[in-house]
């Protein structure tokens, strides 16, 4: 087991070069780079930024150098000393910003993870557990309701209801008197309740189908003979279906983990910016329009970094729950 | 157990009266038991026997109230009366009540037919076995896993201190059964229900199996219901026989009354069924000799099958003549699938030839073939697989499933195509108006006709026939075996049959190739080797198969071959799952 990791560590190391690099590539491809970008965003406010200018800023950034140069300049920071390079557009250190955003999508991604699977598993067992009835057919009904349902839509009308009907503050994770100021008890009860709404447009459409999953599992698992042969011994109902149907029907579950993790960066774009919520999918769309390279090439990186440990630490897991997995 | 006062008359166990036990379906009511009785006396064995879809497992399930949902006991009454002289009506209780969930597991146990899927892939043995004890018992987790090692150990398992945490796929089949047996067992229960305990097992496995259960019934005292379908096995344990057909109760009596003067026809058939594998069968006898002299058709040298470290065939040679059934018989492990597989060249052998005679004289060798010629081939060397429900796709109708050998080869389309089809089905006793159905629509009996029917489409010369009659029913096995008999000589084919039924081989074949552990031990005429073989391990494993006679009940003649070699056999796990 031991060695399986360490083999599969040593792996991400060419794995993270190999993707950084691309994604560098990537970045770069679009004709132009970000002062060009930066120039003509000046220009449509009128103003006119002469070539010499241009020329120096370029200079500043080291845009002028072969992409090579540029990548190993970076990666060797990055390696050296932990500097992901500096934002052109926000003039920061980009792992200030990156940490900074990093934090609260955590939150929040843990947040709608737990209310989520809080939601759909039980939901999920029950609906499977008295399939057919008329709780499985509104179970159903709702979670078609949830896929079906966009979530910009779904937050656009709870913000609606949320902003008109009960007068809260709507749109971002903190009221305005909070926004920049530095953590307390009342800034946390303040994130508390903005949080929900969010939460909740997150969690209705991941909910939908994650019941339809478990519900197909738990079908699946539910006439196997074990289930009848722990029946025969008179366990409860319900503690042999927590300890057999369920143990098996949740373990598919944990192979999910290897994307639940880089999601947390790059998934619910629309949703963060309906919202205005200050998280890391934002700001990696407006870096990636901006060309803003070392902002974008971060955020490509940790999604990686995050894929890569993902998989890892849900391989370990399966192998940790599942005897079969482990042991042959 | 004896200190009940011979007063009043005693009360049977388990007294079943007109047990009625339905499954509400959209067409209407099914009534999978009807108007069932019967009793269990304490301490002794009935046998409730039948075919598929005869209501014998739903009548061990009515009993603890764990029928598969929607299915229901619509009316009659299961009296339980225990030796302190409570009695309860199992049919009264609701599924889910505590009462009945007390009587599961402490009064009444059962163990089933799958004893790997029986068990949770994902808790360990011991857990199993302990949480009936901690439930029932009301032991520590000390008390229990100390009690759960002895109980192992009296199931026969070795190393039971080591055993109790490993997995129920870390045993071998007749490991995982003991296990099984052993968790039933926990709580001393005055019946134990075993449903088809044995049908998984290998014919050796099963005789210590039955051994092992004869022993703890006896001293334990408790009575056993158990459920089969093997008249041999009914023959060799039973105290008193419920034949049921259908959902009813066809004949019901002890067992000497059952097997020596049978009263229903249908009881006379499933006894006469297993009485005629102990002889050849009449069309095979009719037949005229074979021409031993003809060259052989097909002639393995030497062939060797590893995969990794595992010898699955080792030093392999025999020969097969025209028309001649050739039937290679082992238990599972040894060998006889992969030798079917390797002959149609599934794999690549490791080492080894496969010499092939093809119409025009001429001499392939099917270990090197390649591409075109390999394909050419395999035309004429077909397979009919076992499992008559996983080998036809049920997205195709049974048109496409027997066309598409012709379709696929190029050789007819269209309207000639259907021609054929329908001739096919024909030649195989089936209805050709039922080709535009899915295979779903069929029982497994015509299920298998029609993989015979897809077997015989591009007229091969050679059929691999893999266990082709082990899933089915005895009263359809015949009519299958006999099918094949007769498309044998309208077609002039040559057979490989593989089984693990002596029986089967017996009826049908020719000669006869024993395997064990990958290795031919023994080959030889049918009739000699199923009744006088040589080999000291063909001996065992006829003398493990249940004689179908009540008054041969002599277990002492059975022995288990041990091989004389100093190769040591691996620990807990030798891979002797069946299929």
């Amino acid at each position: 087991m031991l060695k399986f990791i360490a083999k599969r560590l040593l792996w991400m190391i060419p794995s993270l070069f190999a993707v950084s690099f691309l994604a560098f590539v990537l970045i770069q491809l679009p004709p132009g780079d970000y002062v060009t970008t930066y120039i003509a965003t000046l220009a449509a406010s009128n103003e006119i930024v002469d070539q010499n200018t241009a020329a120096s800023l370029r200079e500043r950034f080291g845009l002028g150098d072969p992409l090579m140069i540029q990548y190993f300049k970076w990666i060797w920071g990055i390696l050296s000393r932990g500097d992901f390079g500096i934002s052109f557009e926000w003039q920061q250190p980009v792992s200030g910003l990156i940490w900074e955003r990093m934090a609260l999508t955590l939150v929040l991604a843990v947040a709608s993870l737990i209310a989520t699977w809080a939601i759909a598993l039980p939901i999920g067992v029950y609906s499977a557990v008295r399939k057919y009835s008329i709780g499985d057919y509104m179970f159903t009904a709702f979670s078609f309701f949830g896929l079906s349902v966009p979530s910009f839509l779904l937050a656009l009308v709870l913000m609606y209801v949320a902003a008109v009907q009960f007068g809260q503050n709507v749109g971002g994770l903190f009221s305005p008197e909070y926004e920049t100021a530095s953590w307390s008890i009342a800034k946390m009860f303040d994130l508390m309740t903005h949080l929900w709404l969010p939460v909740i447009i997150l969690a209705v459409s991941s909910t939908a189908s994650l019941i339809r999953v478990m519900r197909a599992n738990m079908l699946d698992e539910l006439p196997k003979p074990y289930v009848t042969t722990a029946r025969a011994k008179g366990l409860s109902e319900f503690r042999l279906l927590i300890k057999y149907p369920m143990r098996i029907a949740l373990n598919p579950f944990i192979s999910t983990i290897a994307w639940l993790l880089p999601n947390l960066i790059s998934g619910s774009v629309v949703v963060a910016i309906v919202l205005n919520l200050p998280t890391a999918a934002p700001l990696l769309l407006q870096a990636l329009m901006a060309q803003d390279m070392y902002l974008a090439g971060a955020f490509v990186l940790l999604i990686c970094a995050l894929t890569l440990i993902g998989s890892l630490i849900s391989d370990i897991l399966l192998a940790l729950v599942d005897p079969r997995i482990r042991l042959e | 157990m004896s200190d009940i006062v011979p007063m009043t008359p005693r009360k049977p166990l388990l007294d079943v009266r007109n047990l009625v036990t339905q499954f509400p379906l959209r067409t209407g009511i099914f009534k999978a038991v009807d108007n069932l009785s019967f009793t269990i006396e304490a301490g002794k064995t009935l046998c409730v026997v039948g075919e598929s879809g005869s209501g014998k497992s739903v009548t061990a399930r009515s009993i603890l109230q764990i029928i598969d949902s929607p299915g229901e006991i619509a009316s009659g009454s299961i009296m339980l009366n225990t030796a302190d002289g409570l009695s309860v009506d199992l049919a009264k209780l609701h599924p889910r009540s505590k009462a009945i969930r007390n009587i599961r597991g402490r009064d009444i146990a059962m163990i089933f037919q799958e004893p790997m899927s029986s068990l949770s892939p994902v808790h360990t043995v011991g857990d199993q076995i302990t949480e009936v004890l901690r439930l029932h018992m009301k032991m520590t987790k000390a008390e229990a896993r100390n009690e759960a090692i002895s109980l192992l150990r009296q199931v026969e398992i070795p190393n039971p201190e080591q055993a109790i945490d490993r997995y129920a796929f870390q045993y071998s089949g007749g490991m995982r059964q003991r296990a099984m047996i052993a968790m039933a067992l926990a709580c001393r229960p005055k019946l134990l229900i075993a449903d088809e305990p044995t049908t998984a097992l290998d014919v050796t496995t099963q005789a210590e199996i039955l051994d092992l259960i004869a022993r703890l019934q006896k001293s334990f005292g408790m009575a056993v219901l158990f459920i089969t379908h093997d008249m041999g096995v009914v023959a060799q344990i039973a105290d008193d026989v419920l034949v049921m057909h259908h959902g009813v109760a066809k004949e019901y009596g002890p067992v000497e009354q059952i097997f020596h003067a049978p009263q229903d026809p249908y009881t006379r058939m499933l006894i006469g069924s297993v009485l005629k594998l102990e002889q050849k069968a009449e069309i095979r006898l009719a037949r005229p000799p074979l021409d031993t002299s003809a060259k052989p058709i097909l002639e393995v040298r030497n062939l060797s099958q590893h995969f990794g470290t595992l010898k699955a065939l080792d030093d392999v040679s025999i020969s097969l003549l025209p028309g001649e059934t050739l039937g290679i018989v082992g238990e599972s492990g040894s060998g006889k699938t992969t030798m079917g597989r390797a002959i149609m060249r599934l794999y690549d052998p490791t080492a080894g030839e496969m010499l092939y005679r093809k119409a025009d004289g001429s001499v392939v060798d099917l270990a090197r073939l390649e591409g075109a010629a390999l394909k050419e081939a395999r035309r004429e060397l077909r397979m009919v697989f076992q499992d008559p429900f996983g080998s036809l796709n049920p997205r195709m109708t049974v048109a496409q499933v027997i066309g598409e050998p012709l379709l696929v080869n190029g050789i007819a389309r269209g309207k000639e195509l259907d021609e054929r089809v329908c001739h096919l089905m024909e030649q195989v006793g089936l209805d050709p108006r039922g080709r535009e159905r899915y295979p779903h629509a069929f029982s497994g009996g015509q299920r298998q006709r029609i993989g015979i029917a897809r077997a015989i489409t591009l007229k091969p010369r050679i059929i691999v026939a893999d266990e082709a009659t082990s899933a089915l029913d005895v009263s359809v096995r015949f009519q299958v075996l006999d099918l094949l008999m007769k498309l044998q000589d309208e077609l002039q084919l040559a057979y490989i049959f593989i089984s693990h039924d002596i029986g089967v081989i017996r009826y049908m074949c020719d000669r006869v190739g024993v395997m064990y552990r990958g290795k031919l031990v023994e080959v030889g005429e049918a009739e000699k080797v199923c009744n006088a073989p040589d080999h000291p391990y063909t001996q065992a494993l006829l003398s493990a198969i249940p004689r179908p006679d009540p008054r041969d009940r002599d277990r002492s003649r059975r022995f288990r071959y041990t091989e004389p070699a100093t190769i040591s056999s691996s620990p807990i796990k030798n891979g002797s799952s069946a299929r």
